[in-house]
C-alpha cells in the first residue's frame, strides 16, 4: 500500500511538475487567405540546406497565417538574392511582390548566425537589415523573432508570432475520460504538458507577464481555481468554495483575479486580490452572471448575464459600480473579450447558423460574425488584436481554428488525437 | 467501479496532499470564508464528515427502503431545468430512499449539451441540479444529505454533434 502510495505520488508530482514535453503538438491548415493581403516574398536563406529549421519557410508561413500577407511560392520566384546588393527589382515588380525578405543562415559556434534585409520593392528601399545569433535549438525561435520584425516594419502593428497558446485536450466520454492542459507556441509547435488529469480541466487564462496560468480544474470531483507557475510547475489552490469555481480572469495588472462563484446560491462574479485573498462582489442577482473579463484599462468588466431571459453581455463599471447591457443582437450573446485597444469586444453568438464568433464595435454597437462553423467556442484574441483563435468541430473532433479580426483569413490547428479546445493566446512574452 | 472508486478517492488524496505541500506560504484559499460549505478542500468524496454536523443519529429508519434506486439519471429539455413529470416518480423514489437512510448522502451532478460556451453551460448545469434539490427538499430529504456538483458540458454521456447525443448529455446523475 506504501509503496503504491509513493508511486502514485511520483505520478502526480511528474503531472504537474515543471513542463513535460508531451507530442501534443498541433498542425496547420490555411482555410482561407485573405482578399486584401499584401503579395510579399521570403527568400529561401543562402546556407539553410539540411538546418533543423526552413527560417525562410517559418517566416513565409507566419506571414501568410497573420492573413495580412500573401507570399508568393517558392516555385515562382526566378531567382533567389540572398542580400540587398543582389536584388533586381524590376523582376520582382513584374511579379507583383511588394515586399521582400532575403537572408542567410551560417553556423557559428555550436549555434547559428542569421542575416536577413527587408526590402520595399516599389520604393527599392531596404526597410531592415540585421545579423543576430541564436543557440542550437532556437532557430525556430529565432524565425519567429524574424517574423515579428518583418510584420511591425510593413504594418506599423506589433507582430505576435513568438506568442504562445494554452489549450484543453480531452478524450473519451462520459466516466472514462482524460484531460490535459497544454501550452504550445502560437503555430501550434513545441507543446508541453501542463497538467493531466481524469477529471475535467477548463478556462486557461494566462497572467498579464505571460509566467502563470489560472485554470478551473476537477481533480477533486469539485471544480476549483488554481494558479500555476509555468517555468516551475508550482501552483496555489486560489479558491475551492462549495459549487461553480469558475472563469478566472486576471486584471491587467496582475493583482486581481476575477471568477464566477456559486457559493451563494446562483453564479456571481466577483473579484480576488491574489496578494491579499480578499474578495469583493461585483454582482448581485437572482440570474446567472459568468464569464468575467477585464477592459484593457483595467476600469470595467464584461460578463454574461442572463438577467434579461437568455444570455446577454454587460459591462460593469468599476468605479461607479454601473452595469450596462452591450448585446441587442439575437437572443444568445456569451464569453465577451476585448479587443486589445478596448474598443469592440469579440463574443460567441448564436444565429440559425449555430455559435460562432463575433466581433461587436462598442461605439456603434454593430455586431458581424466572423466565424464559419456551427459550434464555434472560446475566441481569444492575440495580443496585437489581429487574430483570434477558437475552439471549432471539424467531423466530430474539436480543433482550434483561428480567424483574422476581420474575418477575411481563416486557418485551423487540427491535432492527431482527441478534441482540442479552450484556447488562450498568451500575452507579449518579452 | 469499486476500483475505480478507489482509485479516484486515492488521486485526490495525493493531489491535495501535493497542493498543499507545494502552497507552504499559505495562499490556498479554501472556501472557509463567509461560512460557506467547503466542498472540496476536504477528503473529496461526498459524505465524508465536513458537510454538517447535525446529521448524527438521524440514520433511523435505515431498514425501510434499503436500496438505493437503480434509474439515477433524469434528463431534460434544450435550454430547460424543468422536472419532466415522467421523472417526477424517480425523484421521489430517491426522496424516499434519502430519508429513510439518514447517513447516506448523494451529488446532484448537473449535466448539459456541448451548444454554447462552456461556463454558461456549468452555470446551466447547476442550475438543473439545483431543480433536482429542491424537488428532493420539497419531498423532506435533509439539505445536509444532498451536494451539488455542476460538470457543465465538460462530461458527455455521448458523442456527436446531433439531437440524439444531446439529449443524453441533458441531465443530471445522482452519485451516491
Amino acid at each position: 500500500m506504501k509503496a503504491l502510495m509513493t508511486t502514485w505520488l511520483a505520478a502526480m508530482l511528474l503531472m504537474v511538475g515543471s513542463l513535460a514535453h508531451a507530442q501534443a503538438n498541433l498542425t496547420i491548415e490555411i482555410t482561407r487567405g485573405s482578399d486584401r493581403a499584401t503579395p510579399v516574398a521570403v527568400v529561401p536563406f543562402a546556407g539553410g540546406e539540411n538546418l533543423p529549421e526552413d527560417v525562410a519557410q517559418v517566416i513565409h508561413d507566419n506571414l501568410e497565417r497573420s492573413g495580412y500577407f500573401a507570399p508568393l511560392p517558392r516555385d515562382a520566384m526566378i531567382e533567389q538574392p540572398s542580400e540587398s546588393g543582389e536584388v533586381r527589382y524590376r523582376d520582382w515588380r513584374a511579379l507583383d511582390v511588394r515586399y521582400l525578405v532575403v537572408g542567410r543562415v551560417s553556423q557559428e559556434g555550436s549555434g547559428y548566425s542569421i542575416q536577413f534585409e527587408l526590402m520595399d520593392v516599389s520604393g527599392e528601399r531596404r526597410m531592415l537589415g540585421e545579423v543576430l545569433t541564436t543557440p542550437q535549438g532556437q532557430l525556430r525561435k529565432a524565425s519567429h523573432h524574424i517574423s515579428d520584425q518583418i510584420f511591425e516594419a510593413i504594418t506599423g502593428i506589433r507582430g505576435a508570432f513568438s506568442t504562445r497558446i494554452a489549450y484543453v485536450t480531452a478524450q473519451g466520454v462520459g466516466d472514462d475520460m482524460q484531460f490535459g492542459l497544454y501550452v504550445a507556441d502560437a503555430d501550434g509547435r513545441n507543446s508541453q504538458q501542463v497538467l493531466s488529469s481524469v477529471e475535467p480541466i477548463l478556462s486557461p487564462a494566462w497572467s498579464p507577464d505571460g509566467g502563470k496560468l489560472a485554470y478551473v480544474s476537477f481533480e477533486t470531483e469539485r471544480p476549483a481555481i488554481y494558479i500555476q507557475n509555468l517555468a516551475s510547475g508550482q501552483r496555489v489552490r486560489a479558491t475551492s468554495f462549495e459549487g461553480i469555481n469558475g472563469a478566472p480572469a486576471w486584471s491587467p495588472d496582475g493583482r486581481k483575479l476575477a471568477m464566477s462563484l456559486s457559493k451563494d446560491g446562483q453564479p456571481e462574479i466577483y473579484v480576488m486580490d491574489v496578494g491579499s485573498q480578499d474578495f469583493q462582489r461585483i454582482t448581485n442577482s437572482s440570474s446567472i452572471d459568468t464569464e468575467p473579463s477585464w477592459a484593457p484599462d483595467g476600469r470595467s468588466l464584461l460578463f454574461t448575464s442572463d438577467r434579461s431571459g437568455g444570455p446577454q453581455i454587460y459591462r460593469h463599471d468599476l468605479a461607479s459600480g454601473e452595469q450596462e447591457r452591450l448585446t441587442f443582437t439575437g437572443n444568445y450573446n456569451a464569453r465577451g473579450r476585448f479587443a486589445p485597444d478596448g474598443e469592440s469586444i469579440f463574443l460567441i453568438h448564436r444565429s440559425n447558423n449555430g455559435y460562432q464568433v463575433a466581433r461587436q464595435d462598442l461605439d456603434s454597437g454593430r455586431l458581424v460574425v466572423i466565424s464559419e462553423s456551427r459550434l464555434d467556442e472560446s475566441p481569444s484574441v492575440a495580443p496585437n488584436g489581429t487574430m483570434v483563435i477558437f475552439a471549432t468541430q471539424q467531423g466530430n473532433s474539436g480543433v482550434l481554428g483561428a480567424v483574422s479580426a476581420d474575418g477575411r483569413a481563416s486557418f485551423r490547428l487540427p491535432s492527431a488525437q482527441g478534441d482540442v479546445r479552450e484556447p488562450a493566446w498568451s500575452p507579449f512574452l518579452n | 467501479m469499486q476500483l475505480k472508486s478507489y482509485a479516484r478517492t486515492l488521486a485526490v488524496a495525493l493531489s491535495l496532499a501535493f497542493v498543499a505541500g507545494c502552497s507552504s506560504s499559505g495562499g490556498t484559499q479554501d472556501g472557509v470564508m463567509d461560512g460557506s460549505r467547503d466542498g472540496a478542500a476536504g477528503t473529496g468524496t461526498a459524505g465524508s464528515g465536513q458537510i454538517s454536523g447535525s446529521r448524527m443519529g438521524d440514520g433511523a429508519g435505515q431498514q425501510a427502503d434499503g436500496r438505493i434506486p437503480q434509474q439515477r439519471t433524469i434528463y431534460f429539455e434544450f435550454d430547460s431545468d424543468r422536472i419532466r413529470s415522467e421523472f417526477e416518480p424517480v425523484l421521489a423514489s430517491h426522496a424516499r430512499y434519502l430519508r429513510s437512510n439518514g447517513n447516506a448522502r448523494v451529488v446532484l451532478q448537473g449535466h448539459t449539451d456541448e451548444r454554447g460556451t462552456r461556463e454558461y453551460n456549468m452555470a446551466l448545469g447547476e442550475r438543473r441540479a439545483r431543480s433536482v434539490e429542491r424537488f428532493l427538499g420539497v419531498q423532506g430529504v435533509s439539505p445536509s444529505q444532498v451536494e451539488v456538483v455542476s460538470y457543465g458540458e465538460e462530461r458527455p454521456a455521448a458523442r456527436g454533434p446531433n439531437e440524439e447525443a444531446y439529449a443524453q448529455n441533458r441531465r443530471v446523475v445522482f452519485a451516491y
